[in-house]
């Protein structure tokens, strides 16, 4: 285990003595406990993990936040604990809690939850900017436990949005068989029957070839036997299979998912509503393009900051009840404000639906209507969640 | 003997019938500037620039224009008879926005990238004070008198009230999220701030820096999450503000007595900034996803013209050719 501490000072800090707010002196510190994990292996070493996935996005929030808070009398501080393969993330949640009570977890759903359930973290306020697992969002809710990653269903529904408005209305499927991949094809499968496409042939990839030489041959005897479709989905959690699928179809057929026309959280294409600025903020400070994790974990921070600006408090309890007031809003350069749902604790988020080197369209499509915004046709909306842990 | 009448002549001709007024639009994404004649609404000339221009604006008294050319991190000077880039100023990096001093002299940049305010001395072409402000430093505005100048951080969400003397900082109000623009009217009594993610503009009372009122927008049939205020400006006599609502593809008329909307008009897509005309009866907005300029008549409120420039129109500013 081991910890960072970032604190922004600023060399020309304003005399605080401007602050027209009454705001008094503030001292906000933020805890993000990244759990290291070994990635599964992939068959291409093209893009690996960038180490500092995550980080890179907190430390940006908190340059943010520091920026603001400077003119208000708020210090903001982050402090980054790794917790090693195997190590104990209880014990850096407990030492984590000795310093603040705002958490930021960048974790699978397996600590996510067991960081959300120790009897410590009662009161304390939880941010998940790792597991997209629809589960954290229904029956596995927490109420001390919000969500800035999108889930896996709001991902799937922005793709479905796209296939009714192209009309790419028969589905095929090929997953990968780790849990993940399974769990990420089921929620692409649910989607497509809730948009009321035709769900065709789903098979499991289960080759164990090298394709960086194989590809050409095996792909398309493999996807033959789908039959005939519109689109052919890839479910490749891992990012182990899935780029050697497109242009070896059977069928001249777009893919889509996991390559392809891929549905993300952020991606360096992303360049309108201001966005063009947070790109060049991130690639100053971390020399490589924003990724999901980055914007979840620079969102989390964020949504920290902006709550403590508009209601000068920095206690877990407050800073909740705001966040998940009418009156929260953050600016998360996706060209709609981004709120929390009340009912699992979402963060309700714009899906770019991007390839490598285009923004292709951005869900919620037109067209896809809801009484309370259009934000909530992605995802679970209060029907559809099973969670009953937050009050309403 | 007879040629330098006959050249006398071709001049007077042309000088007569070079007098309508023009409105000139920055286009983002095609490095240009697009000049429309007010009288024919047409474009009549394209002007090349740096890259990504956006903020425009004419020294008082019309010899030069001033252009943010943000990715070529300059403000560039132009003689606007030639289209010559005369030469550029020293503005920080990624200038979008600014605003020129009453003295006709300073010019007051966001530098949006580094969380700056930049002075610019026109004539020395010298930086003569650079002013921390918040991220994404955007709207620009100056008090008539000349003694504030503001600049609005899009990500820190507020207005910074610099003083022009000392040019230091000397209050920071929070508006809602985004703001994008800022205006003084009334003799410079009232500030005026677009949020564009916060859907408000907020009104504040300049002697004591404290908001006076909000002002929100609602359009039937369109969620408010796409109402987004973003360029305003004012009719004569400060009486009503027409307020650019950004992918909501409407502006708005606000009164600015009463601060209600009276109408919303229909332009193209996600407006963005604006400008009048000589006598205020025409208002030109700029749309950068539908690449025109929208022409409002003033007195009827309604959209007679759209006109088509270059791509991603982003400001405009009125010249008068006499």
């Amino acid at each position: 285990m081991r910890s960072v501490r970032f604190v922004c000072v600023f060399a020309s800090v304003v005399a605080f003595g401007l602050t027209t707010s009454a705001n008094a002196q503030i001292e906000i510190d933020i805890q993000y406990i990244k759990q290291l994990v070994d990635a599964p292996p992939t068959l291409s070493n093209l893009d690996p993990i960038p180490e500092d996935l995550g980080t890179h996005g907190a430390e940006l929030g908190l340059q943010d936040n520091a920026t603001t808070g400077r003119f208000l009398g708020q210090t903001y501080s982050l402090t980054v604990t790794e917790v090693d393969v195997g190590g104990d993330f209880a014990e850096a949640v407990r030492s984590a809690l000795s310093s603040s009570d705002l958490l930021v977890l960048d974790a699978p759903q397996e600590q996510v939850l067991m960081a959300a359930d120790m009897p410590e973290t009662a009161g304390a306020l939880l941010f998940n900017t790792r597991a997209a697992d629809v589960a954290l969002r229904s029956d596995a809710c927490r109420a001390n436990l919000l969500h800035t990653l999108p889930s896996y269903a709001m991902k799937a529904d922005a793709l479905m949005q796209f296939f009714v408005q192209r009309r790419w209305e028969d589905i095929a499927l090929i997953a990968g068989e780790r849990p993940d991949d399974q769990a990420w094809a089921d929620t692409l499968e649910n989607s497509a029957r809730k948009f009321g496409l035709k769900f065709g042939a789903r098979k499991t990839w289960v080759f164990d070839a090298d394709m960086r030489r194989n590809a050409s041959q095996e792909v398309p005897l493999f996807t033959q036997e789908l039959g005939d479709y519109d689109v052919l989905l890839v479910a490749d959690a891992a990012d182990d299979f899935a780029r050697y699928i497109p242009y070896n179809t059977w069928r001249p057929r777009p893919v889509a998912g996991s390559a392809g026309l891929r549905p993300v959280t952020w991606h360096r294409v992303v360049e309108q509503w201001g966005a063009a600025q947070l790109q060049s903020r991130f690639d100053t400070l971390a020399d490589r393009p924003m990724q999901d994790r980055d914007y979840a974990a620079w969102a989390a921070v964020r949504a920290i900051g902006e709550a403590v600006t508009r209601t000068g408090a920095a206690d877990a309890e407050t800073l909740r009840a705001f966040m998940l007031s009418q009156e929260f809003e953050l600016a998360g350069f996706k060209g709609a404000p981004l709120t929390f749902r009340t009912w699992n604790g979402q963060l309700r988020q714009p899906i770019p639906i991007v390839h490598e080197r285009a923004l292709v369209a951005q869900a919620p499509l037109e067209g896809f209507l809801h009484q309370r915004t259009e934000l909530d046709t992605l995802g679970l909306d209060q029907p559809e969640s099973r969670c009953t842990a937050f009050d309403n | 003997m007879k040629l330098p009448i006959l050249t006398a002549l071709t001049a007077a001709l042309l000088s007569t019938t070079a007098l309508a007024d023009e409105i000139w639009v920055t286009n983002e994404k095609d490095d240009t500037i697009s000049v429309i004649d007010v009288e024919t609404l047409d474009v009549i000339r394209t002007i090349e620039t740096g890259e990504r221009p956006r903020g425009i604006t004419f020294s008082k008294d019309f010899s030069v224009v001033y252009i943010c050319a943000s990715d070529s991190d300059a403000v560039q000077v132009m003689d606007p008879n030639t289209g010559e880039i005369l030469h550029d100023l020293p503005s920080g990096e990624d200038p979008e926005q600014f605003v020129l001093h009453p003295d006709n002299r300073h010019l007051y940049i966001a530098n949006e990238d580094d969380a700056i305010t930049t002075v610019v001395d026109t004539e020395t072409r010298t930086v003569v004070a650079q002013i921390d402000v918040g991220i994404e430093p955007e709207g620009m505005a100056v008090s008539p008198d000349g003694k504030i100048a503001i600049t609005t951080s899009e990500t820190t969400n507020m207005a910074h009230w610099i003083d022009t003397e000392t040019q230091q900082l000397f209050a920071n109000t929070l508006v809602d999220s985004r703001p994008r623009h800022a205006e003084f009217i009334k003799e410079g009594t009232e500030l005026w701030v677009s949020a564009e993610i916060g859907g408000t503009i907020s009104v504040f009372d300049v002697a004591t820096q404290t908001e006076k009122t909000k002002i929100d927008f609602e359009l039937p049939n369109i969620h408010p999450d796409r109402v987004q205020p973003v360029g305003f400006e004012f009719t004569t006599g400060d009486r009503h503000a027409f307020v650019a609502l950004g992918p909501s593809n409407h502006v708005a008329v606000v009164n600015a007595e009463t601060y209600e909307v009276e109408e919303y008009i229909l332009v193209g897509r996600r407006v963005w900034h604006m400008d009048f005309n000589r006598d205020r009866t025409l208002l030109f907005t700029t749309n950068g996803v539908s690449g025109d300029v929208t022409v409002i008549d003033v007195a009827s409120r309604k959209a007679i013209k759209s006109i088509k420039v270059g791509r991603f129109p982003w400001g405009a500013a009125f010249r008068p050719t006499d």
